[in-house]
């Protein structure tokens, strides 16, 4: 295999990567503090449409600004969504992976709508350059691949250490394993459970709507309707095959990035194999993956319980 | 009958599987075997049927989803305000396109026939607590199964070809559900996300066969190479029960499932355990239930009604394999399912609202240029209120049923 075809797979599989680790690590807070938000896929739609649609219509006047502009409001669809699944979830305490199937029907719905009535046909825009990293970049054939990418790939690698930080190093970390793990505990020592689980699951719709505005605003760079196609539900698979740890989560987005970059190219050098066919490949190993309980010790023992005072 | 003491009754009455366990005595295995009702007097029938019977539960249970309904349009109406669309004629156009004609009303019983069928999957699935995302894919696989079989024995007689594509259909579903089954029994691996994944694979599978060994071969001569299949032999094409629509007799079927449906579940022990399961995980494993193995078969049985969904699509519809058979219905499938309260006679009501909603939003695309995903934004909606506000009806029903069982004593009591 020649050098520039592994630079290719290498710089697409860390770019796949992007969306994966901002929707699993924004997964893996709500799970930690005990909610599994099955609705990520449908926040990342429309997380995608509302940073695309914003970049589409001020990049002319703004010029890059608009594309930050876009992945704030991105950020800030998301945290609404993810406000709207708290709300019924933990205040409602709703069976969280029917309500959270619900969601993803809703954002589904929603990014479509907005997107036939607002924009109509697909559209591209240019989206956010590569910032080579110097003399990094220059390293042979990894170079190019891991150093000259674009800022928003950069922050989605960058999230990892630091959400390990804050779980592990901060009080707001301690409080969300806490509640996560024993509910009933945390809240007789004074720990809000509701509203850690709030924070926890609005971050978690925050990080959601940046991995869809990643997908329109820095890799695909163009939005359609179900432009995800799914990809949100192999990040809550993330969550649960990377162990509910930002390390395993990356590893796991790693396996799977290139797992799907392998994929195209193997599309795009016609290996043999029925490009439909060839589409399945992540989604069988996912399925595969989550068949060995490495992990499932982790678990969050609260996970997909709601919380009430006076029930064990 | 001897004589019962008082908590003998209230244990029956709350208690099926104490009630199955007298039955046992009085009527000895066969009863059971056959799945037939246990035996009771008229004595604990009358109170039972007065527990049954409460008009305010009645009223309260159905208040709720249309609450749901009320409230989901409500907030549509405020994202087609912000779009700049009249809601009012929106939904006006709605309306009058479901019911507004006979094509409209038939057309949208058509639509609730696979609506339920999946419903009644889902009700098994979600009776058993175990959650099945994996509709749309069973549908396919019910699709892919019953087209390819009906084209490769053509030959056979009418009826035995349909009965076998059927009951083919039924079986490929099914497998396509016992997958995710038996990996949640066997690896504990999570059935939602195995069923959302499997959903992906069985769409890539039907387009791979679509693109390649299905395809019709009049698209390959003619040079149009839609991804289509050749259209399957008129002899299982379903009757058209009102000429020039779409109504076929796939809704019957569809019905008389949701009767044998009821009876499996409230009338039969294996019914009864898949009930027990869902009800109480630990309780059931406590009381001798291979809870997996129920699982399993609940999830099995949901993939095999998903599959016929698919089968009576071809058959009654499409009359050939298309690239988007499911039309969506594997979700929607699961808000009839919710909304009729996950019981089967509840989903038939409710698949033909949902279905009058899917025929609703084609009208309304064509008559008022609103895009038909609104659909899913008011049924995303409602599957939001429908299961935020079931908190509170659980809670209502926690605190009735503590005040029934002393009413049922006092009855007891002065009988």
């Amino acid at each position: 295999m020649n050098t520039v075809v592994l630079t290719g797979i290498i710089t697409s599989a860390i770019a796949f990567a992007t969306p994966y680790l901002y929707a699993a690590i924004g997964e893996m807070f709500s799970q930690r503090s005990g909610v599994v938000n099955l609705g990520v896929d449908g926040i990342m739609l429309v997380g995608a449409y509302a940073g695309f649609f914003v970049a589409l219509n001020t990049t002319a006047s703004l010029g890059p600004m608009g594309l930050w502009l876009g992945l704030v409001l991105a950020a800030l669809a998301g945290l609404l969504m993810g406000l709207f699944m708290s709300v019924i979830s933990v205040t409602l305490k709703a069976e969280q992976g029917i309500s959270g199937i619900g969601l993803y029907m809703f954002g589904l719905g929603l990014s479509s709508l907005l997107f036939r009535v607002t924009i109509g046909t697909v559209k591209t825009v240019d989206g956010f350059k590569p910032v080579p990293i110097p003399i990094l970049s220059n390293i042979p054939v990894i170079g190019p691949a891991l150093f000259n990418q674009s800022v928003v790939v950069y922050g989605a690698f960058l999230l990892v250490p630091l959400a390990w930080f804050v779980l592990e190093r901060t009080t707001w970390g301690l409080k969300i394993k806490a509640v996560g793990q024993s509910p009933a505990a945390a809240d007789s020592l004074g720990v809000s459970v509701n509203r850690v689980r709030y924070v926890c699951v609005c971050v978690g719709g925050m990080l959601a709507g940046i991995a869809g505005a990643s997908m329109s605003l820095a890799t695909v760079k163009l939005f359609q309707d179900n432009l995800t196609a799914g990809l949100g539900f192999i990040a809550v698979a993330l969550v649960y095959f990377g162990g509910w740890r930002p390390l395993g989560i990356l590893l796991g987005a790693l396996l799977f990035s290139t797992i799907t970059s392998l994929q195209n190219f193997m599309q795009v050098l016609n290996v043999g194999i029925s490009p439909d066919l060839a589409v399945m490949l992540p989604y069988i190993v996912t399925i595969v993956a989550l068949m060995f309980p490495i992990n499932r010790a982790r678990q969050p023992a609260a996970l997909n319980r709601p919380f009430e005072r006076g029930e064990s | 009958m001897a004589k019962i003491d008082q908590t003998t009754v209230v244990r029956r009455v709350i208690d099926p599987a104490f009630s199955c366990r007298l039955s046992f005595a009085f009527w000895g295995r066969i009863t059971i075997l056959l799945g037939m009702p246990p035996a009771i007097s008229p004595a604990i029938r009358r109170t039972q049927r007065k527990i049954r019977a409460n008009w305010n539960d009645i009223a309260f249970s159905l208040t709720l989803p249309l609450l749901a309904v009320l409230f989901a349009l409500a907030v549509g109406a405020i994202i087609l305000l912000l779009l700049g669309v009249n809601p009012l004629d929106a939904y006006a156009a709605m309306i009058s396109g479901a019911f507004g004609s006979v094509q409209g009303i038939t057309q949208s019983i058509a639509k609730a026939t696979p609506l339920l069928l999946v419903g009644l999957g889902i009700c098994i699935a979600f009776r058993a607590s175990v959650i099945n995302i994996g509709a749309e894919g069973q549908i396919i696989l019910g699709a892919l199964a019953a087209t390819a079989f009906s084209l490769a024995f053509r030959t056979l007689p009418d009826w035995l070809l349909v009965t076998l594509t059927m009951i083919v259909g039924f079986a490929a579903g099914a497998f396509w559900g016992f997958i995710p089954g038996i990996l949640k029994a066997r690896f504990g691996v999570n059935e939602i996300l195995s069923t959302v994944m499997l959903n992906v694979v069985a769409a890539q599978i039907l387009l791979a066969l679509l693109k390649g060994p299905l395809m019709d071969t009049q698209g390959v001569t003619a040079g149009t190479f839609l991804p289509q299949s050749e259209q399957v032999p008129g002899s299982v094409w379903l009757p058209r029960l009102v000429p020039q629509t779409l109504l076929h007799t796939g809704a019957f079927v569809a019905v008389i499932l949701a009767i044998v449906v009821y009876v499996f579940l409230w009338r039969t022990t294996i019914g009864y355990r898949i009930r027990a399961v869902g009800l109480n995980l630990d309780a059931s494993r406590y009381a001798g239930i291979r809870v997996s193995i129920y699982q399993m078969l609940a999830l099995t049985l949901a993939g095999g009604f998903a599959g016929l969904a698919g089968v009576v699509e071809v058959l009654g519809v499409t009359h050939r394999l298309l690239e988007g058979i499911t039309s969506g219905y594997g979700f929607s499938g699961i808000v009839a399912a919710l909304f009729g309260g996950l019981h089967p006679l509840g989903a038939i009501p409710a698949s033909y609202l949902f279905g009058s909603l899917l025929v609703g939003a084609d009208k309304m695309q064509r008559a008022m240029q609103v895009p038909s995903s609104l659909v899913y934004v008011l049924l995303g909606l409602i599957v939001l209120f429908v299961v935020g506000s079931q908190y509170y009806a659980r809670k209502r029903a926690t605190r009735r049923a503590s005040t029934t069982v002393t009413t049922v004593e006092e009855e007891v009591a002065t009988a």
